[in-house]
Formats: C-alpha cells, sequence, structure tokens
C-alpha cells in the first residue's frame, strides 16, 4: 500500500504539450480515477507514472519517494492494459507467474502466490489455456491476476473494462471494485466513460489538455463541478448553460422543472422553452426544447420524472420551465469558473 | 505489503538494458557497422577504382587518372548495346512481371483445392539459383533438343508446311528479337513467385467490405478489378516491381549462362560487360567505370523508392 | 452458366500459370534419368524414356564430379551466413522497429538504400577488400560477403513482423520486471519466431542464388558452392553434361521449394505486415 504523489509533472513531445504541470495526491488505498477523453493526456500520465515515459519536468513520488529515473521494473508498479497484453505464447499459469520470473521471486513461493490470485479471481480451470482461447471477461480476470500476483504498491488501470461487451462489463465492473477494496491497493483508474470514473472512483480527476480542471468526489464533481467544462461534461445529459450578461448559469437537467406542476419555492430562473422533442431514458423522459425568451440558440435539456401523458402535448409547444435559486451554478464568462450561486 | 517483490535490487537505477537510446543505439550499430564496412567502403572504393588504371595484375590504386576509363567504356560500341539492353530487358520483364503478378495473386486469393500443392509448385522458380536456373532453360532452349521445337513440330507450327516455316528449330538463343525474349521469360519466370507473394500480401490486406460492397453493387470481375484491386494494389505493385528492377537490372548470371551475351553482342548486359572486362580482361578500373553507369539508373529507382515512401508517410 | 465459365477459365489460368512454373522442372527431372542416345535424338518424343529410365547419370554425379564438395561447401556457407544475418538483422530490426526513433528510421532508411546497390557494381573492389584480408579464393570470403545480401532485405521483413507485434506487450513485461532487453527476448521474440523462419529461408536461399561473387572470388574448385561449382565442372568448353546438370540443379530446388511452399502463408502474412509496416507509422 502506498500513496502516490504526483507534483507540477509535466511532459512535452516536440511542441505538444501531453501534459501539462499536473498535481495530485492519493490516499492510500484509494482508488483514484482519472478521467478524460482521447488527448486529454490521461494515458501519458499514467505511462509516465508506471515508468514507460520520462516526465520533462516535476516529480513523482511513491511513498514520499522519487520513483522519476527508475525503470518500470523497479518501481512496484503493476499495471492492467486495455488490451491486457497477455502473452500469447504462454499459458495462463506462465502469464501470471511471469512477474515473479521476471523479479527472480524464489520458485518455492510461485504455488502459494498463484493459488493465491487463482483462488481470489476464481480462475483455476483456466490455468493452462491459452489467451487466445479466453473470452473477453476471462482475459481481464488472467490480466488481473497478474497484476495483483506480485503485492505491487499502486495498480494501474488503462480503461480495464472497454474491451469488454456490455453485459459483463457491468459484473466485471463491480468485481473489480470489490478487488480493489479487498487487497486495499492504492489503484489509478484512467478511463474516458465517466460512468466508470463516478461510479468507480473516491475521487476523480477530470483532464483536459494536458490539466487537471478539477478533483473531487463524484458526488462534489457532479453537484459543484469547478468550470464550464467539467460542467458539460459530467452527468448524462450534461448540465445546461446559459448566457446571462457576462455569466454563465448551470442548471442540471433534473432541476430544471416544469413550472406547471413543480412547486418551487425560490424560483431563481424562468425560461420559456419552445420543446422540439421527448426521449424516454429508462426510468425518465427527458425534453429537448429552445429558449424562447433567451439571446442563446444552444439547446437546453430538462428531466421530466412524471408520466408521458402529462407532457405528450407539449412537443411544439412553449412551455415554462422554473428552478430552485439554490440549484443555479453560476460560471464566470471569460475565465469558465464557478464563482458562487444565484 | 512485502519486501522481496519489490526491492529486489538495492540499486534501482537505470542501467544500459533501460536506457532506450542507447540500447536502440547498441541493437542497430552491429548492422550499420558491418553494411557501412562492407558496402559503404566497396562503393566508395568503386569509385575510386573507376578513376585508376588497376588492373587485375596490379590491383593497388596508385594514381588516379580522370575520366580516361569512362572515355574508354563509352567509346566501345559494345557498352552502348549492353546499356541499351540492360534498359530494354528490365522494361520488358517489368511489363510482363506487372501483368502476370497482378494476374496469378488474383487467382491465389481465392480458396481451392490443392492449394498449398499449388502454391508450392509455383514457387519452383525462386527456389533455383539463378545459375542453375539459367542452365536448365539454356538446355530447354537447346538449338536442336528443345522439347519445345518438338512440341511445335507436332502441332506443325514449325517443319514442313508449318507456319514458322520449314524449318526444324526456332534457335531461341541464336537469333537476336528471341534471344532477348528468351531471357526476358527467364528473369519474368524467375521473379515471378516473390513478385507475386508481395502483391499476394497486399492483396490479402484489402478489406474485404469494399468488394462485399462492390458485389452488392453489381459491379463485375473485371469492374472489381479495374476499380478496386488495381488502385488498391498500386504501392505494392509498385514495391514487387522495384525489388524485381533490382534483381533484373544488377543480374549478370541469366546472360553469362544463357546466350554469354550473344550471338555476337547482342543480349550483351551491363553487369556481364563489366564482368568481362574487369575480371575476364584483367582492367579492373575499365570495368568499374562500366559498372558505375549502372548508377544512375539504379539511383532513380532509389528515389523512386524513398518518394513512394514518403508518400505513404504522408497518408 | 456464367459461373461454371468462370470457373473453368479460373482453373486454366490456374493450370497455366502453374506451368509455366514447373515446366522447366518437369523437364530438368526428365531428363536426369535420360540415356545419351535418347537424349540426343530429334525425332523421339522427349517427354519419355527411350528404351528405359537410367540413373548412371545421376550416380556420376556424386562419384565423377565435385557436386558433394560444391554442395557441402554452400551448405557450410548457409550454415554460418544464416546465423550472422539473423544476429546482425533481428537486433536491428527490433531498434528500429521500437527504440531508435527518428534518427533509426532514418539510418534504416540507409540499410534498404544499401539493398538498392546490386553485387555487380560492388563486387571489384569487393576482390580487392577480400584480397586485402587474404581471403580470396576461399569459402570464408564468401561468408563475410553475403550478409551484405541478406541482412537488409531480412532487416525490411523482421522490421514489419515486429511493427505487428503490440507494443502493450513490450511494456506489460518492463512492467512485470524485464528491462527493455529482456522485454524483447521473453515477449516480442518468441512471436517473431514465424518472421525469423522466413529469414533463415529467405537469407539461405539469396546466398544460394549469388552467381557475382563466388564466380570472381573463387577460382580453386574445392571452395566453389553449387551457383558456381555446378556450371562450371559439367560445363566443359562446349561439352555440356545435361543429366549432371539438371540433376544437381535439382537436387538444389526440389528441397528450397518445399520449404517456402511449406511458409508459403506466413511469408504472406510476413510480407503483409512488412507492408503495412511501411504504409504505416
Amino acid at each position: 500500500m502506498a500513496i502516490l504523489e504526483v507534483r507540477g509533472i509535466k511532459k512535452h513531445f516536440g511542441r505538444i504539450r501531453a501534459v501539462d504541470g499536473v498535481d495530485f495526491r492519493t490516499r492510500d488505498g484509494e482508488l483514484f480515477a482519472v478521467l478524460g477523453l482521447s488527448g486529454s493526456g490521461k494515458s501519458t500520465l499514467m505511462r509516465l507514472v508506471a515508468g514507460l515515459e520520462q516526465p520533462t519536468e516535476g516529480d513523482i513520488l511513491l511513498d514520499g519517494k522519487s520513483v522519476v529515473g527508475i525503470p518500470p521494473r523497479h518501481r512496484n508498479v503493476a499495471m492492467v492494459f486495455q488490451s491486457y497484453a497477455l502473452y500469447p505464447h504462454m499459458t495462463v499459469r506462465d502469464n501470471i507467474t511471469f512477474p515473479l520470473r521476471a523479479r527472480k521471486v524464489p520458485r518455492e513461493k510461485w504455488a502459494e502466490k498463484l493459488d493465491w490470485v487463482t483462488a481470489m479471481l476464481g480462475i483455476g480451470p483456466l490455468l493452462d489455456r491459452r489467451p487466445t482461447r479466453l473470452s473477453g471477461g476471462e482475459k481481464q480476470k488472467v490480466a488481473l491476476a497478474r497484476a495483483l500476483v506480485r503485492d505491487p504498491e499502486l495498480f494501474i488501470f488503462d480503461e480495464p473494462l472497454s474491451a469488454l461487451d456490455a453485459l459483463v462489463r457491468n459484473t466485471a465492473r463491480a468485481e473489480l471494485r470489490e478487488l480493489q477494496r479487498r487487497t486495499g491497493i492504492t489503484t489509478l483508474y484512467v478511463t474516458h466513460d465517466q460512468l466508470e470514473a463516478l461510479g468507480l472512483g473516491d475521487r476523480v480527476a477530470v483532464m483536459r489538455g494536458g490539466r487537471v480542471h478539477q478533483i473531487d468526489t463524484p458526488a462534489d464533481l457532479h453537484a459543484r463541478p469547478a468550470d464550464t467544462f467539467v460542467a458539460r461534461f459530467i452527468g448524462n445529459p450534461p448540465m445546461n448553460l446559459i448566457e446571462r450578461d457576462a455569466q454563465v448559469l448551470g442548471i442540471r437537467p433534473e432541476h430544471l422543472l416544469p413550472a406547471a406542476a413543480a412547486h418551487v419555492a425560490d424560483p431563481g430562473l424562468r425560461l420559456q422553452l419552445r420543446i422540439s422533442h421527448l426521449e424516454f431514458l429508462g426510468e425518465h423522459w427527458v425534453a429537448y426544447g429552445f429558449d424562447e425568451s433567451g439571446q442563446s440558440k444552444e439547446r437546453i435539456v430538462a428531466r421530466l420524472s412524471q408520466e408521458r401523458g402529462e407532457f405528450g402535448a407539449l412537443v411544439g409547444q412553449v412551455a415554462d420551465f422554473v428552478a430552485e435559486r439554490r440549484n443555479i451554478k453560476i460560471f464566470d464568462k471569460q475565465s469558465g469558473r464557478l464563482v458562487g450561486q444565484v | 505489503m512485502n519486501e522481496e517483490a519489490g526491492a529486489s535490487g538495492p540499486p534501482a537505477r537505470a542501467g544500459l538494458a533501460d536506457d532506450e537510446r542507447r540500447l536502440g543505439w547498441l541493437m542497430l550499430g552491429p548492422a550499420l557497422l558491418y553494411i557501412g564496412g562492407f558496402v559503404g567502403v566497396p562503393f566508395v572504393l568503386a569509385v575510386l577504382l573507376s578513376f585508376s588504371d588497376a588492373t587485375v595484375g596490379d590491383p593497388h590504386i596508385h594514381r588516379l587518372v580522370g575520366l580516361v576509363n569512362y572515355r574508354r567504356a563509352i567509346a566501345q560500341p559494345q557498352f552502348w548495346t549492353a546499356l541499351g539492353n540492360s534498359l530494354w530487358i528490365t522494361f520488358l520483364t517489368l511489363l510482363a512481371l506487372a501483368v502476370l503478378a497482378t494476374a496469378l495473386s488474383e487467382l491465389l486469393a481465392r480458396p481451392f483445392r490443392l492449394k498449398r500443392l499449388v502454391q508450392t509448385l509455383i514457387i519452383l522458380p525462386w527456389a533455383m539459383p539463378v545459375s542453375l536456373a539459367a542452365v536448365a532453360w539454356l538446355w530447354l532452349l537447346d538449338s536442336t533438343f528443345s522439347p519445345l521445337d518438338w512440341l511445335f513440330r507436332r502441332i506443325h507450327l514449325l517443319g514442313p508446311g508449318g507456319w514458322f516455316g520449314p524449318g526444324l528449330h526456332f534457335y531461341y538463343l541464336g537469333r537476336t528479337g528471341l534471344a532477348i525474349a528468351s531471357i526476358v521469360t527467364v528473369n519474368v519466370w524467375r521473379m515471378l513467385p516473390l513478385a507475386t507473394l508481395i502483391v499476394l500480401a497486399g492483396r490479402m490486406s484489402i478489406p474485404r467490405e469494399l468488394f462485399d460492397q462492390a458485389q452488392i453493387d453489381g459491379a463485375g470481375f473485371f469492374r472489381v478489378l479495374l476499380r478496386i484491386s488495381i488502385p488498391a494494389l498500386m504501392p505494392v505493385l509498385t514495391v514487387a516491381l522495384l525489388f524485381a528492377a533490382l534483381m533484373v537490372f544488377g543480374d549478370m548470371a541469366t546472360v553469362a549462362l544463357l546466350t554469354r551475351g550473344g550471338p555476337g553482342t547482342a543480349t550483351q548486359v551491363l553487369p556481364y560487360w563489366a564482368f568481362l572486362q574487369g575480371i575476364n580482361g584483367g582492367d579492373l578500373s575499365g570495368g568499374a567505370a562500366v559498372a558505375l553507369f549502372m548508377l544512375p539508373v539504379l539511383a532513380g529507382v532509389a528515389i523512386a523508392a524513398l518518394r513512394l515512401a514518403y508518400r505513404s508517410q504522408q497518408s | 452458366m456464367r459461373r461454371g465459365l468462370r470457373t473453368v477459365a479460373f482453373y486454366c489460368g490456374l493450370a497455366a500459370f502453374t506451368l509455366f512454373s514447373v515446366f522447366p522442372g518437369i523437364w530438368m527431372v526428365l531428363t536426369v534419368f535420360k540415356r545419351n542416345t535418347d537424349l540426343y535424338s530429334i525425332a523421339a518424343n522427349p517427354f519419355w524414356f527411350h528404351p528405359g529410365p537410367t540413373v548412371r547419370h545421376l550416380l556420376f554425379l556424386f562419384t565423377g564430379t565435385h557436386f558433394l564438395r560444391f554442395a557441402l561447401n554452400s551448405l557450410l556457407i548457409g550454415a554460418c551466413v544464416v546465423p550472422i544475418t539473423l544476429l546482425l538483422s533481428v537486433p536491428a530490426a527490433y531498434a528500429l522497429a521500437r527504440l531508435t526513433g527518428r534518427w533509426g528510421e532514418r539510418s534504416g532508411m540507409v540499410l534498404f538504400l544499401v539493398y538498392l546497390i546490386p553485387p555487380t557494381l560492388l563486387f571489384l573492389p569487393m576482390y580487392q577488400v577480400v584480397t586485402f584480408l587474404g581471403l580470396a579464393n576461399t569459402l570464408w570470403a564468401l561468408v563475410l560477403v553475403y550478409p551484405t545480401i541478406t541482412v537488409p532485405f531480412c532487416t525490411w521483413l523482421l522490421l514489419g513482423f515486429f511493427k505487428s507485434i503490440p507494443r502493450d506487450l513490450d511494456e506489460a513485461a518492463m512492467i512485470d520486471g524485464c528491462s527493455r532487453f529482456e522485454a524483447f527476448r521473453r515477449a516480442v521474440l518468441p512471436l517473431a519466431l514465424p518472421g525469423i523462419g522466413a529469414c533463415v529461408v529467405f537469407a539461405f536461399s539469396l546466398q544460394l542464388s549469388d552467381y557475382i561473387y563466388a564466380a570472381t572470388f573463387v577460382t580453386a574448385t574445392g571452395a566453389m558452392p553449387v551457383s558456381v561449382g555446378v556450371p562450371t565442372e559439367l560445363i566443359r568448353g562446349d561439352v555440356f553434361f545435361w543429366q549432371g546438370l539438371m540433376a544437381a540443379d535439382a537436387i538444389v530446388a526440389i528441397p528450397l521449394m518445399l520449404a517456402y511452399g511449406l511458409l508459403f502463408e506466413r511469408l504472406v502474412s510476413g510480407f503483409q505486415s512488412a507492408e503495412t509496416a511501411a504504409a504505416g507509422s
């Protein structure tokens, strides 16, 4: 177990600034998710921590000791690759014991470790197979076993679920979380999928353009986005951003309520929306429309929790929507930073 | 969690085996040094030699005599015959190869019974050392005992009353036009397997959807060939032809064994002429000068190759 | 109907190509077993034996000529050239595929441009180099020089193989505790074995096929490889020992043909990755 600390880390490839000054510090045993789209620098950040790239500037500390300049094999960091990167020419057993062999762990200790990880992941029957004969979910478990077998101080997961199909993914996600809890190994979890980041992470760092926009718990990220980028990025459907003079108002779709049906004690904003269409999202409906009164031509989304019957007639009509004052975020138009509430 | 796995060695700094740059040069170095030494040095020597007065009897480069050897080379009529033949033979070979390799790879891209056997048989020409292949063809095209002549006589193309006159033989290697055609045929025969392999590999990389789409659109065999296969194959076909051009243009064994440049000097080629001058004639510097006349053509090929590499890097 | 016609055309085309490729081979094998009277008869059907086949000339090749010597020389040269080629080109190809970056790419280009300089341009100075090293007239001269032909080609072929192996594997191995070099040896090299197999066959047949270096460097019968020894010894002025020549050719070509045949699919996929590697990145 360990604490990972990253201080002012930068990585430039020629003129491209893949990582441009990132700071964070994980807690012991934490699952720390890094969320960003492709090109956000999250993969480079992860490779820096693993030791696959050397930083241009800054420091990386594992348990207080700098690991910059130390090759990957001397950092006790394990990684699960997006592709799983199982060695195709070895059996599952040899794949799992490969880190022990490479690290020159005495052969007598292998059996014990192998038994421990196979039991933990339930992959006993697979040991003599080759990776090509495994399903996606099985491959993922083997990759986890290979990472776990050598008691790493830090786990790095690189989009470990993205190669799985939707059906397996939910179970795999639960198992992953369960495994991480049980072993208590500090984990850096890199993903582009906000559901994964918010669902798994104790805390989430949102990255864009090589910089971290916000580090917070999933709930805080949702409730108090630090800037308009995070506001728009987190949540599905994302937060509505409505320009008003020098400010941008942010309202989550679930906080934008039809004036006719809702009881709003302290309305902070009133909008007239022309509804263009409705969408069914499982347990609720979502209405898409345009602000009739305002200047912005941006599409606005509102969540309707009631039955469709009440709203069916709304399509093509103009309806009033209101939001509670305390649910409205205010961002500075220039910087995009959160400046407060109405 | 535990110590033995983590801290296996106290000096946890990067060693040579970790330093990508240095390791890279260390791994690349031997090949580069070797090639530099055994191609770079002889290449420079070749240039020096062509400006010197060295002979087999006295192979040392004592003094440089300027362009004398080159002037001597171009003063000989055989030189011009050889240069012309080299270009002409290479051109004809490439032309035939382009068509045949595309066609054969088109056939081999499909599944059929006995495919393994056919693949194996088709590669036979490439498995023969050039000199032995030339000897095999020499016998096949023998002036008197060629089985081809016998076949042509059987179907009355040769012999009394035949299309090609009353003679009993074609004398493949004895008549200028036929001799050139024979050399081209042997070259095509020998290079076809490699060219086909390269083109077939390119053919297999064309996404299936392209063909499926064409089929849905109702395109026939020839339309698919013209619109999809050939455009997609252009880059690999160029690679295949580059390889073939080098091997054919630079080859002397076929001519040396098949026609010895004859009849007369009608099928002389540049490499064999250089060999005859330099080794048999003992005129090292003169031979080197003749050989260096291959350079402009090869430089052209090299530029084409680089262009191709550059272009594929852009896309 | 159209479908049937097309199938017929397909098999006809295939048969024509196969015949074109093997016809000299068939003629070669027939010749080996012919008697002289039969061989030099214009009227008789050349595709049959009159009277009966004979192995006399085949035996003569082994007992009356230095063919065995030549074959052993060629094998010996191959046994040296192939490992040297692998030793030089396998690490070079990996370095070019993974390690050396922009400058490596350029030096790799140099390596391939070298391939464009044919032996026929280099043989005269090479003769001087070989003489200078005191290797003239020995087969060690050939061992020393043949890798100039094999290394660029094999490096190009292997580069494609290495590029087709995902980088994740090297990196996983490095994170699992290997140095960069160990990662290459343990995680990547085993996967490149088909490519290395292809290189072995190509290197062997490229060295076997050389004529000009052998003809230039070696004049002593005892040191000649097959490509020069067989034509030199079995063609004496205007006298051709056809059966022996054809037998030698068949004995050399058929095993190599089988090796290539076995590797055919792998060669195609190897070229495929070499081509996509050249086009990509």
